[in-house]
């Protein structure tokens, strides 16, 4: 007894992929884990804690969706060993709640039959009842109880509703000294396989009158969508739509954000009394934080604006049909069909990118997809772009509704696709030939995204973008201002300032490096604090432009790279970006999923590599054609 | 394994129609599953036969279920996209070979 007082109570949430687990886990315990309407979002097993209306504490494991325990990718094993109780210093749940979707029904009830021959208590809840009721399906839920031996509880997991009932139902089930019965799962066989199938479909036919008015809308739209022509065409025009959109839309608001990053740069420092400690503190404030962070902050309307259109996309239920539509051109490349949601989402981050690609089963396209994914343009990327191109790129209206520097970060986002096909089909040809795994993927029914979940969402991702600033960025801030102001000039020289500061002294010494990729000394010492985090270089140049010239204004950073660069230069920093690694978490990431330190060294290698010659050729290109 | 085929099927008119790779299908084919089978001789899938056999079998491809082929890819009309019951499933025609359906006469 004393046990249980001290041991929250253990529950798995087990179920199909997409059938709302995340959801239901996000709505019993508080938590925000990302929920999207595809399959194979939850990659990892986590914990959440709640008090059940009686007073009992209950620790929640949130599962990656499977078709069945038998596991065949990392993700699902997590799964399977969570059921089993074979993850390392963990016993097995105490209570094992299946989320089924209550309209799809048919596979759930054939891996409940699975996790019945384990045999821990299990409750049974039927999720997205609201479609259900909508639909006018009808189940008998005291059969179905009766039936399965487990108790039933509906729900609603975005609404909350049902949610309460189903902790009454796990607590009085844990109350009633239910205990679990001896395990006698195994790999099923396949035949098997074949007579769970059978006893599924009676048990649906017993209990489940179809649905008086089925879903028609997924076929209607899907018939649009999925079209071979105008799908594709659609997928193109929406990917043209979103990247144009990071350009225009967000251009008024960062504009706004900018001069009032500016305004209350110059109104901090102007309290300082000038002179003040030599300047310093000021020099501090002003050219560290406002010009440096600062220059990084202006960019949080282009991530919304980007995030804005994935999360509509990933909740619509577009996903799956993108990557359906995109299958043949990435398996030409070599690439799974499940790697396309991976790279998909490394247009966010390359970082759950990586990790998405554990829903791969085979350890060869698994290690592809993760080689590839950091050249997807991720959205740390966007203020290295959006600045230079804004400084370099004449804001030219070149069509209908077409915007010259627009048009130049779609170039920017389908170099890197290319680059990942090649590279990866490159991949395939030299050192891993051999079949492709097979790949079934489930396209789910259409949602319409609701507007709460949507910005909370968009939140979730400012807060995210600005915590990074405060932690990542504001401290390598600082020391870039130390480094890039000390050793202070000796008396009577000639020179600026910060030439005789250690980042001028470091920057000049490696700068013959850059020399031939049209690098000046300026961009290399951001380049270093850079690998930090890609937006990192922006702050930093940011910060190194302001304290070498204190005449100038915080802000308008982008004007004084016009000044100070050639075109030639400026295209050359932007090819450097498409593939350059400048992220060190993207490599922790990296070492962490491949378990090796050879793998984060190949891929590190090849991509500075590639971004040494894709700098070289545009800088030399360039200044031939006179942009020099 | 071939149990589901003895099932009775039905009226003569289906009984006639021979059964067909569900590799081979186009949009619009609709009919019943009669037989998954690990027949992919030529084929490579990088697994075994059997095990493509049981993910198909996990994934809903079984004996007796209802199938309608729905959409093509663009190039080769690869992937399909086929309604298996009461869900959508997209899988490449080079893993279908050994799905056996029996179409419905049109
Ligand atoms: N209408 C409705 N939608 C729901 C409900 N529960 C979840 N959803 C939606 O269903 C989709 C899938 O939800 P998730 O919670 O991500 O599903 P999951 O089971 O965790 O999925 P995986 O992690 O991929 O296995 C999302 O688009 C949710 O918004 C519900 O009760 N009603
Ligand atoms: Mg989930």
């Amino acid at each position: 007894m004393s046990e249980a007082v001290l041991r929250p109570a253990r529950v798995a949430l087990v179920g199909n992929p997409n059938t709302g687990k995340t959801a239901l886990f996000n709505a019993l315990t508080g938590s925000r884990q990302k929920v999207a309407n595809y399959a194979g979002v939850t990659v990892e097993r986590k914990e959440g804690f709640l008090t059940t209306p009686g007073g009992r504490s209950l620790s929640v494991l949130d599962l990656p969706g499977t078709y069945s325990l038998r596991a065949r990718s990392p993700d699902e094993a997590v799964t399977r060993d969570a059921v089993l109780g074979r993850l390392a210093g963990e016993a097995e749940p105490d209570v094992v709640v299946a989320v089924a979707d209550a309209t799809n029904l048919r596979l759930v009830l054939r891996l409940i039959l699975e996790l019945k021959a384990v045999g821990r208590p299990m409750v049974l809840a039927l999720n997205m009842y609201d479609i259900a009721q909508r639909q006018g399906l009808r189940i008998d839920l005291d059969g179905l109880r009766a039936e399965l031996g487990c108790p039933i509880v509906t729900t609603v997991a975005t609404r909350r509703r049902g949610v309460r009932e189903l902790a009454e139902q796990v607590d009085a089930l844990i109350a009633s000294g239910a205990v679990a019965h001896e395990n006698v799962w195994r790999e099923p066989s396949a035949g098997e396989i074949r007579s769970a199938h059978r006893e599924a479909q009676r048990i649906l036919k017993t209990y489940v009158r179809p649905p008086e008015h089925p879903d028609t809308i997924t076929g209607k739209v899907d018939a649009v969508l999925l079209h071979p022509v105008a799908g594709l065409a659609i997928l193109l025009a929406l990917l043209f739509v979103m990247f144009q959109a990071v350009f225009t839309w967000a251009g008024p608001p960062a504009d706004a954000i900018e001069a009032g990053v500016a305004w209350l740069g110059a109104q901090i420092g102007g309290l300082i009394p000038d002179g003040f400690l030599g300047g310093l503190p000021e020099s501090l404030i002003v050219d560290g934080l406002f010009a440096g962070v600062g220059s990084v902050l202006v960019f949080l309307p282009q991530i919304l604006v980007l995030f804005f259109f994935i999360i509509l996309l990933e909740d619509f239920g577009y996903m799956a049909r993108a990557a359906f539509l995109m299958d043949r051109i990435m398996g030409g490349a070599g690439l799974h069909g499940r790697a396309f949601i991976p790279l998909l989402s490394s247009f966010a981050c390359a970082i759950p990118g990586i990790m998405a690609a554990r829903v791969i089963d085979q350890k060869r396209d698994r290690m592809t997809t993760i080689l590839v994914a950091p050249l997807m343009t991720c959205s740390a990327r966007i203020p290295v772009y959006t600045l230079i191109i804004g400084a370099f790129i004449p804001d030219r209206v070149v069509g209908p509704g077409l915007n010259l520097q627009g048009l130049v970060m779609f170039g920017l986002y389908a170099a890197g696709i290319f680059s990942a096909l090649i590279v990866s089909a490159v991949i395939r040809k030299v050192f891993w030939r051999g079949a492709v795994e097979p790949f079934l993927m489930e396209l789910p029914t259409y949602k319409l995204p609701s507007p709460e979940s949507v910005l909370r969402n968009l939140l979730l991702r400012a807060q995210i973008f600005l915590s990074r600033a405060g932690r990542i960025i504001l401290p390598l801030m600082v020391l870039v201002w130390v480094v890039s102001t000390f050793p202070m000039p000796p008396e009577g020289a000639t020179e600026p300032a910060i030439d005789y500061s250690i980042a001028g002294m470091v920057g000049q010494a490696i700068q013959p490096l850059f020399a031939p990729i049209g690098f000046n000394w300026q961009m290399v010492v951001a380049l270093i604090p850079g690998f930090a985090a890609r937006e990192v270089a922006v702050a930093a140049l940011g910060t190194v432009y302001a304290v070498g010239d204190a005449e100038a204004n915080v802000g308008a950073l982008g004007a004084r790279l016009a000044e100070s660069w050639s075109l030639a230069t400026g295209l050359s920093f932007l090819a450097w970006y498409i593939f350059a690694p400048q992220c060190a978490a993207t490599l922790g990431v990296v070492k962490r999923e491949t378990n090796s330190w050879g793998w984060t060294a190949v891929m590190f290698g090849y991509m500075v590599t590639l971004a040494y010659l894709a700098s070289f050729a545009t800088y030399h290109i360039a200044v031939a054609l006179g942009a020099g | 394994m071939h149990d589901m085929l003895a099932a009775p099927q039905g009226d003569a008119a289906t009984a006639l129609t021979p059964p067909a790779q569900l590799s081979r299908l186009k949009a619009g084919d609709r009919g019943v599953i009669v037989d998954v089978r690990r027949e992919s001789q030529h084929r490579d899938h990088g697994v075994d036969d059997a095990e493509l056999e049981r993910r198909l079998l996990e994934f809903g491809f079984v004996e007796g279920a209802v199938l309608e082929v729905l959409h093509e890819g663009l190039i080769g009309g690869d992937p399909i996209a086929v309604k298996l019951d009461d869900m959508r499933v997209a899988l490449r025609r080079r893993d279908a070979a050994d799905v056996w359906v029996r179409l419905e006469p049109k």
